[in-house]
């Protein structure tokens, strides 16, 4: 993922503001739901990888895998989704791996966001942009 | 569904500080919250599976925090390092407070 | 051929001016190790030049799915109606495997011949035909709505035990008058959009419509979970589907009309792989 200067300020700004907002409120929009879960980290890039199909035939079920080595957690985000979060993965200490893959509803095209955490509060992160196709055959 | 039912698969067998793969699946419909009643316009409310937890003997593997955004019938794919026998445990927690749960076990040498 | 092949290359063309890639319809399937014949010569006087399941027609994801009875989430609805094969139910104190034992065992090949002219009926009799006969003739218990679970799974618990075997349904004696039926249907006109079967699955199949990939509709793999639906759907239901699609007045699951349209439908299939139950979009 490359994040401009601006999009990082506003990140960074929207990290700030999250943390005067209660615990557990809902975060309305991906960069506030993001800046909530990297909790004033700036996002570094590289170390975490997402895979998913460049095109997805039916949004309703989207094969994706997170990786990033030596995290202790991995968020997913939909960018274009009525309301952003997807799942957060935490790893505990019988964890092979900070691997994890599920199936997920993308309501069009968009791009899917991980964010890993790792150790030593550090956070890095990711961007994949999926293709949902409208079929013609609503049957 | 009416009933929410996990599948599992994990290895019955493993070296000690293997590496193994674990895939889960349930039934359930993971209403988002997001859709409304074709016939009365009406928000059906949200129903979703809401966390995920493997663990092995009482040690966490695996947690996970679900949004509406996960499809229907939940799957995870992960991976645990086994260092001995004993038995996986895995717990889903549904929004309507039901918990389901089902365990595997593993002997390792 | 020729034509068909101008479309295909027509199709491929507008797949890349639209930036979709295209399903490998190269690729070949292999379920738990197990090869489906997917695609095969078209035998004499079946209207079609080859002979392509619906499984080529999707993306590397969808058909992956299918490969793997795990990652397959039809085996949630087929694991519940396993539980129901052994269940006791209706008058007569009876479960399925008081008189059919083992699934695994009793039920292979049945799928493959389905559907077919049953001679006390007097009709030609699809699987869920028989699962109600045999629920309310011989269970003396309800019969379960055709196209909802627990029909569903069971008819997939029961097509799977015919998994990787050739559909062969019989056409000839009593059923051909059905077949004739059938194949009127699937050449007739239907709906304000005035589609027949053929338009789509015999004229333009391997053609995009919108973002779908047309397959030539053929029906090995049901029921089939579809990721719109995210639930197992029965071959009658989609039927239903691709009427209504044609903004037509359709007719209902289990009767005489889609019956008749699965003995024609299975017939230009025939030698086809069962997939049930298959993965679609």
């Amino acid at each position: 993922m490359r994040l401009s200067r601006r999009e990082a300020l506003i990140l960074a700004a929207g990290g700030a503001l999250m943390g005067f907002l209660p615990r557990g409120a809902s975060a309305a929009t991906v960069d506030e739901a993001m800046a909530a879960f990297a909790e004033g980290a700036a996002l570094g890039e590289g170390g975490v990888e997402i895979s998913a199909p460049e095109i997805a035939e039916n949004g309703n079920s989207v094969p994706v895998e997170v990786f990033a080595p030596g995290a202790v957690a991995i968020a997913v985000f939909a960018d274009g989704n009525p309301s952003p979060g997807v799942a957060k993965f935490h790893f505990g200490p019988l964890a092979g791996e900070s691997r994890a893959s599920t199936r997920i509803r993308l309501a069009k095209t968009q791009n899917v966001v991980a964010l890993a955490k790792m150790a030593d509060g550090a956070v890095v992160a990711a961007r994949r942009e999926v293709k949902v196709t409208i079929g013609g055959c609503g049957g | 569904m009416a009933e929410s039912k996990p599948r599992v698969k994990a290895p019955k067998t493993a070296k000690p500080g293997e590496v193994v793969t674990i895939k889960t699946l349930i039934s359930h419909e993971m209403e988002s919250g997001q859709r409304k009643d074709s016939k009365t316009g009406e928000l059906i409310p949200r129903k979703i599976i809401n966390r995920f937890e493997a663990t092995f003997e009482g040690q966490e593997i695996l947690t996970v925090d679900i949004d509406p955004a996960v499809s229907a019938n939940p799957y995870f794919e992960f991976s645990a390092k086994v260092e001995r026998s004993g038995t996986f445990k895995f717990k889903w927690v549904d929004d309507d407070g039901s918990v389901y749960e089902t365990e595997n076990a593993i002997t390792v040498g | 051929m020729g034509r068909k092949a101008l479309s295909l290359i027509a199709a491929a063309a507008f797949a890349i001016a639209a930036g979709a890639a295209s399903a490998d319809e190269d690729a070949e399937l292999v379920v738990e190790g197990q090869e489906i014949v997917t695609k095969l010569e078209s035998p004499e006087g079946n209207p079609l030049p080859v002979i392509l399941s619906g499984w080529r027609f999707r993306e590397d994801a969808t058909q992956a799915l299918q490969t793997d009875d795990f990652e397959n989430p039809s085996f949630l609805e087929i694991d519940a109606a396993r539980e129901l094969w052994t269940k006791v139910e209706g008058k007569a104190g009876k479960s399925c495997a008081d008189c059919h034992g083992d699934v695994e065992e009793t039920m292979k090949g049945v799928r493959a011949h389905m559907p077919k002219w049953n001679e006390k009926a007097g009709e030609v009799w699809s699987l869920e035909n028989y699962v109600n006969d045999c629920r309310v003739n011989r269970m003396e218990a309800d019969a379960w709505t055709w196209e909802k679970n627990p029909m569903i799974g069971m008819t997939a618990l029961i097509g799977l035990q015919s998994r990787g075997m050739p559909m062969e349904v019989d056409v000839s004696g009593p059923a051909e008058e059905w077949f004739e039926r059938g194949k009127e249907m699937y050449y007739t006109r239907f709906g304000q959009l005035e589609l027949a079967c053929a338009n789509c699955h015999e004229d333009h199949w391997g053609d995009m419509i919108r973002a779908d990939h047309l397959s030539q509709g053929q029906v090995n793999g049901f029921p089939t979970y579809r990721l719109r639906n995210t639930k197992l759907v029965s071959l009658h239901d989609r039927f239903k589907g691709c009427i209504r699609d044609t903004r037509g007045e359709t007719f209902s699951p289990g009767s005489a009309e889609f019956r008749a349209l699965e003995l024609y439908v299975a017939w230009r299939g025939q030698g086809l792989g069962i997939e049930t139950p298959s993965v679609r979009q």
